[in-house]
């Protein structure tokens, strides 16, 4: 089975429709959407519009904490993405914010765990971006691969039992295996804010039968959405940062 | 699953006869209907209770194995799921091992330099796939009559691969008679490292002695950190100085005196007249002892002494450039501009060496000027026009190479040249247009066209006298 998986959107509309295109060109079986929808960008209307067609279409989507926020408030955040949640909140329609509301935090598909942040209390948003929260995150679970995002830096842990977990940072459109012999938590690079230095939008293509990841990276224009971000109000940072990808 | 024997069929291959038992896996003749051409099926022994890091190193030689393309390499047919039939099959290498060669060393030097350059061929391949071997020993060395072959990645790393056998062991993975100073450190991404096992393997190929011996315990694998094998022509008084000063290059601890790349290293394989041989350095024992005593208490930290990573080195720029220079016209404007071009591509790597070459154009009708005396001077002439060209990049020797060829077409010498030696990248000049060049198809066109590296074509900008108007 083919997957596309979409994290980290975060209302950031350009990267969002130059990642559905090359989604469209690589037609996977099944599309995830794995969280954080909005938060930080301009657009949360619109992603979310899209969200709910791609979910009416059979795509799966899980709850990330910027959505809870969006939706219940937002709780101990860093000041640009507090003022941003406040934002996002005045923004949405009712019916946007109950599909936000109604997300599980996990899903479950072809042996393989979705969730936002880690499988260790999905809802208490850990970071998995070492080799310890990697331990704790599969040490949760019974799935042999965990897939999340959250932490906007693609990588791929590899552990087996007794054994230093293996950190691997995936190259940009190269497919990375999965071994037969560990678990993995793959973290996967975000579509509408990266942080590992490459502003390019990032989504993951999961092939579970070739057994392999390929952390897809997609040019798009920046400037727009810096543009937006700044008309609408919003921290400057969250613009300046979609163009440096930090 | 059960014991594998002679009549055995896994997943649709029939084993043939036993080829050999190895510690990890044994290694069968095999056929299949749909993979034609004999075959060798490798199956790793995986018993219950077995070493897991031997499953690991399993994958990670699937993982690999079946990535790498290429004369150098089995070709790779197909493999098992691990967690059923493990096995990998391949495509049988029919030559001999160096193995048993290596058994009748010290071998004639031309053959070592036949078999260095092939193995050395070699490695250049699999380093340009990402690869590098770091086991390389005889035991995984075919040679065949098309070149080397390697055998065996279970110890190899992919550049774009996760290193999960590096996890797996905190001793130094390889072979302890060939194992490189920085892999005995646990570092496992090194290009050089094969060409450190290589110089091991050259060194016992011209003394029959193995370098530094086969330790058993990781200070005695160690002990090359911090102590050079006796010279070679201290084992072997016969071997020439010029692989006494190879295979030390290879065997340097340091890895920014060693080579950086397979391709220079056979490139010096080719042309032993070229090689520097450098004033002998004194050996321990010569040493004053205050020195001795300086060094002992002063022992500089191990990962200091295996320097920095030849990585950076390769991505700098090209490792040997071949510049062409047409001198028959003198020292004109396109060869000074040709030159400047030169020396842009040469500061882009400090380590980086250069052949130049000019050809002395021969008829196809007609005696060989060379012949007579004055064909001598004409090719001593031009050698010494070649040197007076190249002196403005005040290249030290072993960074520089000349070559004078007599050819009747000159694109068809540099492109031989360049593809005999595997030169990175390829500089000359186009003079500007000509009805008769327009005819007959210039050199440096031909060479673009021909050419399996990068070119670059240097033209004098503003040359517009010569020009044919009509065209350019």
């Amino acid at each position: 089975m083919r997957i596309a998986i979409l994290s980290d959107i975060h209302a950031n509309r350009e990267a969002f429709e130059a990642v559905l295109q090359a989604v469209r060109r690589l037609a996977p079986d099944t599309l995830v959407l794995l969280g954080d929808i909005v938060g930080y960008g301009p657009d949360p209307g619109f992603c979310v519009d899209i969200a709910r067609e791609l979910v009416t279409a059979g795509a799966i989507c899980i709850r990330g904490n910027h959505d809870q926020a969006a939706v219940r408030g937002p709780a101990g955040m860093t000041p640009n993405a507090h003022e941003a949640a406040l934002w996002t909140r005045a923004q949405l329609s009712a019916g946007q914010s109950a599909f936000l509301d109604s997300l599980p935090l996990t899903a479950k598909l072809d042996g393989v765990l979705f969730v936002h942040a880690s499988a260790r209390d999905p809802d208490a948003w850990h970071y998995v971006r070492d080799l310890r929260s990697a331990e704790a995150c599969l040490a949760a679970t019974d799935a042999a691969t965990v897939v999340c995002g959250h932490t906007h830096l693609p990588t791929i842990f590899y552990a087996r039992a007794g054994r230093e977990p293996v950190a691997f940072i995936p190259l940009r459109d190269v497919p990375a295996p999965l071994s037969a012999v560990h678990r993995h938590v793959v973290v996967v690079g975000a579509v509408g804010q990266p942080r590992d230095g490459d502003p390019t939008a990032c989504f993951a293509l999961l092939d579970t039968q070739a057994r392999e990841v390929t952390m897809v990276r997609v040019p798009y224009d920046t400037q727009d959405t810096v543009r937006k971000i700044r008309a609408a109000g919003l921290p400057d940072w969250l613009g300046l940062r979609l163009q440096i990808g930090r | 699953m059960e014991r594998p024997h002679t009549g055995s069929v896994i997943d649709g291959f029939t084993l043939g006869e036993r080829l050999k038992a190895g510690g990890m896996a044994s290694l069968w003749h095999a056929s299949h209907p749909d993979h034609p051409g004999p075959l060798v099926v490798k199956i790793p022994v995986l018993d219950p209770g077995a070493d897991v890091s031997a499953i690991v190193g399993y994958e990670t030689e699937v993982l690999i194995h079946k990535r790498l393309s290429g004369p150098h390499v089995p070709r790779f047919v197909a493999s098992g799921d691990l967690s059923r039939i493990p096995f990998i099959a391949m495509g049988l290498v029919a030559g001999t091992a160096l193995a048993d060669r290596i058994r009748q060393a010290p071998l004639p030097f031309p053959e070592i330099q036949r078999i260095g350059i092939a193995i050395a061929t070699a490695l250049a391949d699999l380093h340009r796939q990402h690869v590098v071997h770091l086991d390389l020993k005889p035991e995984n060395v075919i040679l065949t009559d098309k070149g080397a072959v390697l055998l065996d990645f279970g110890l190899a790393r992919h550049a774009e691969l996760p290193d999960l056998l590096g996890e797996e062991s905190t001793e130094p993975i390889g072979t302890s008679a060939y194992i490189a100073p920085e892999q005995v450190l646990g570092e496992r991404s090194d290009p050089a490292s094969d060409l450190f096992a290589l110089g091991c393997l050259l060194y016992q190929m011209a003394s029959g002695e193995e370098p530094f011996g086969r330790p058993k315990t990781v200070p005695g694998m160690k002990r090359r950190l911090y102590h050079a094998p006796k010279s070679l022509r201290a084992v072997n008084p016969q071997a020439p100085a010029w692989l006494e000063a190879i295979i030390a290059r290879c065997l340097e601890v340091d890895r920014g005196r060693r080579y950086a790349d397979a391709t220079r290293l056979a490139f010096d394989l080719r042309h032993p007249e070229q090689v520097t041989v450098s004033r002998r350095r004194p050996t321990a024992g010569e040493r004053s002892l205050a020195k001795r005593l300086v060094d002992l208490f002063q022992k500089r930290h191990e990962a200091e002494v295996t320097g920095t990573p030849t990585v950076a080195r390769r991505k700098a720029g090209p490792s040997i450039v071949l510049t062409a220079v047409d001198l028959s016209e003198g020292l004109d404007a396109l060869a000074a501009a040709i030159l400047a071009e030169t020396s842009r591509l040469l500061a882009a790597r400090p380590d980086s060496a250069l052949a130049c070459l000019t050809v002395l154009k021969t008829e196809i009708i007609g005696e060989t000027k060379t012949v007579d005396a004055e064909g001598r001077s004409l090719y001593i002439g031009r050698l010494v026009a070649l040197k007076d060209w190249a002196r403005p990049l005040h290249l030290p020797e072993d960074r520089v190479s000349y070559h004078v060829i007599e050819a009747v077409s000159a694109a068809d010498a540099i492109l031989r040249y360049a593809g005999h030696n595997d030169i990175d990248h390829i500089v000359l000049g186009a003079r500007s247009s000509s009805a008769v060049r327009r005819h007959l198809g210039s050199v440096s066109t031909k060479v673009v066209a021909e050419a399996l590296c990068s070119v670059s074509v240097v033209r004098v900008k503003g040359g517009a006298s010569e020009k044919d108007p009509e065209k350019d």
